[in-house]
């Protein structure tokens, strides 16, 4: 039997016959309290190295973004809102826990000259540490920017979705250590069918600006393994608004590279053609 | 119960004032008013240093190109443009060669780029390019210089010119094929921007060091690269439209306005002057400088686009405005 190369099952297409369900993360931002318990648990978990310790004076945010020694980020956004009755200002506080978004169409495993970037039987994308030569195509491929090497040892490195705790039939670190299960980790068709039902919960309870981020497979990235509920618009939280997967106007790249190639070939039969009079 | 001012982030007024009322000033548009996460960049600048991989960007095309031509000047009896041509393919192939593996974070680890082939992959593909197009220059140049397998020499002449032209073109998907604005929106037209960057780059190098009665074919090459990169160019920021902005402010600009001059200039030395071995010979060295810069400016100009996040979210916002 072949994979089913049509499937928005990513582990089948990749030529897994058998394989568990997809698992993935249900990222709830409207109950994350910014405890950053996550990027705790995540650093302690992988051995991930220090990523720096300076205060960035711009929120409560010393993390900034993720990258290769920072696969989860606890965003803290700082909003003035006004009260509808009154008009008082005020502000509110929105805070977010990113992290690799494991890509239905994930653009920095389709560049990766090397095949140490794969796709697991979880459906989860995973750097093999002992094959990645750190040609870094992946990390400007990336529409999240979420990975990048690390200057210590040269490679790239990102979020696992802890292939090893899955293996062995256990949560991911960060979704283990949420107090508030803001992060929830679980089959991905079971969290889709969860967030529909807390996306309609807020936006019933006057929450306008409630959306899923990444839960449908028709966007730019087939839907993404990680998907998020947030408040606001993506690109408030740093997220980009409308990604898509770069490959997929790799096609459209090649028939150019080809017509260019093409004319240059042309041009030197041209150039041949010119006998030179003696 | 709060709720925010308004449904619309773009128009809520010191949702990250400063750095929307700082931007606003510098834009272009006036409607192009974003929210960011403090000004912090969507996607990752590529990891990719400007001396190794904008000089391989040059140097490449130089020696695709360059194979191009000596395979051209060959089949028409320019045996001096040929032997130099071919020289300076393997010349640039081979520090080209070493700038690629000097940019990677594990340098020894260089062969598990011949671990798969992979299409999806424009370094895949490039990586393979090369490995026959390298030892089929230098088997050309080789066999030209100590006349050893005339026969196979000439043949490797060609192949070399085959090949050469993939090799001088395959680095426009390999930067287009990124999350980075600038090169990724550009993606049609690269291509022949750096098909005829490459042909200005090889043309100079031949007009620099034959003399003009001997250059003939770089000085056609020439002629029919120039005009075909400045079009390739004004259609490139076409299509861009407001991620144009990095090609034409600051450092990257700065470079590609010198490239241009030097192009132009160049070509019409090489034309005025082809009878006289100096100004020919200088107007060799313009287009070579000229398609060192071009490289430089759109490597830096895709760089500026993947640091400012307004080049990645107000065209994302658009789109998604619209659509809904």
């Amino acid at each position: 039997m072949s994979p089913d190369l049509t499937s928005t099952d990513p582990a089948g297409r990749a030529g897994y016959l058998q394989h568990p369900p997809r698992m993935g993360f249900f990222t709830d931002t409207s109950i994350c309290i910014g405890c950053k318990a996550c990027e705790v648990a995540c650093k302690e978990w992988n051995a991930v190295p220090e990523d720096g310790l300076a205060l960035t004076g711009m929120s409560y945010d010393n993390t900034v973004g993720l990258g290769a020694s920072t696969w989860r980020h606890v965003a803290f956004i700082e909003q003035p809102v006004t009260a509808a009755a009154d008009g008082a200002e005020g502000v509110r506080w929105l805070m977010a826990s990113d992290v690799c978004k494991h890509c239905t169409e994930s653009a920095c495993l389709d560049v990766c000259p090397t095949g140490a970037l794969f796709r697991t039987e979880f459906g989860t994308v995973v750097v093999q540490d002992d094959v990645c030569n750190g040609c870094g195509y992946c990390v400007g491929a990336c529409p999240f920017g979420v990975i990048a090497r690390r200057e210590e040892d040269g490679q790239a490195h990102k979020c696992t979705l802890c292939y090893d705790r899955l293996g062995a039939g256990m949560e991911p670190a960060c979704a283990k250590a949420c107090p508030t299960d803001s992060i929830q980790f679980g089959p991905l068709d079971e969290l889709r069918e969860r967030a529909a039902l807390r996306v309609a919960d807020l936006r019933a309870a006057g929450q306008e600006g409630a959306q899923l981020y990444l839960d449908d497979p028709d966007d730019g990235i087939g839907g993404g393994g990680a998907f998020f509920l947030l408040l606001d618009e993506p690109e408030v939280y740093g997220l980009p608004p409308d990604p898509v997967v770069t490959t997929r106007d790799l096609p459209s790249t090649w028939k150019h590279v080809g017509l260019a190639a093409a004319g240059l070939i042309a041009t030197g039969i041209a150039l041949g053609l010119g006998r030179r009079s003696r | 119960m709060t709720q925010v001012e308004n449904g619309h982030p773009d128009r809520v007024p010191g949702r990250d004032g400063r750095r929307r009322r700082r931007r606003a000033e510098q834009l272009m548009v006036p409607d192009a008013e974003f929210t960011s996460y403090y000004g912090r960049p969507v996607i990752k600048e590529p990891a990719w240093g400007a001396s190794d991989i904008a000089g391989y960007l040059f140097l490449g095309g130089l020696a695709g190109a360059s194979s191009v031509l000596a395979a051209g000047a060959q089949v028409s009896g320019y045996e001096e443009l040929a032997r130099v041509a071919k020289v300076a393919a393997l010349g640039a192939i081979s520090v080209s060669a070493v700038a690629l593996v000097h940019d990677l974070g594990r340098p020894e680890r260089f062969v598990n780029m011949l671990r798969v082939f992979k299409p999806s992959s424009p370094m895949s593909v490039g990586s393979w390019l090369l490995a026959a197009y390298g030892p089929m220059a230098g088997a050309a140049a080789v066999s030209d210089v100590t006349r050893i397998l005339p026969a196979a020499g000439t043949a490797a002449t060609l192949g070399a010119g085959l090949l050469g032209s993939g090799v001088a073109t395959y680095t426009a998907a390999l930067i287009c094929d990124t999350a980075v604005p600038g090169w990724h929106e550009g993606h049609r037209e690269m291509p022949y921007l750096f098909a005829s960057s490459a042909s200005c780059a090889a043309a100079g190098l031949g007009l620099l060091t034959v003399a003009p009665a001997a250059a003939r074919p770089a000085r056609t090459l020439a002629t029919l690269a120039v005009p075909a990169e400045l079009v390739a160019k004004r259609l490139l920021l076409r299509r861009l439209g407001d991620v144009a902005e990095p090609y034409e402010t600051g450092r990257p600009g700065r470079l590609l306005r010198a490239a241009e001059v030097l192009t132009v200039g160049g070509l019409a030395g090489a034309v005025l002057g082809r009878r006289n071995r100096a100004v020919s010979a200088l107007a060799g060295a313009s287009l070579l400088a000229a398609s060192a810069l071009t490289r430089f400016g759109v490597f830096e100009a895709g760089m500026a686009s993947a640091r400012d996040p307004k080049y990645t979210i107000v065209p994302q916002r658009r789109r998604r405005d619209r659509r809904e």
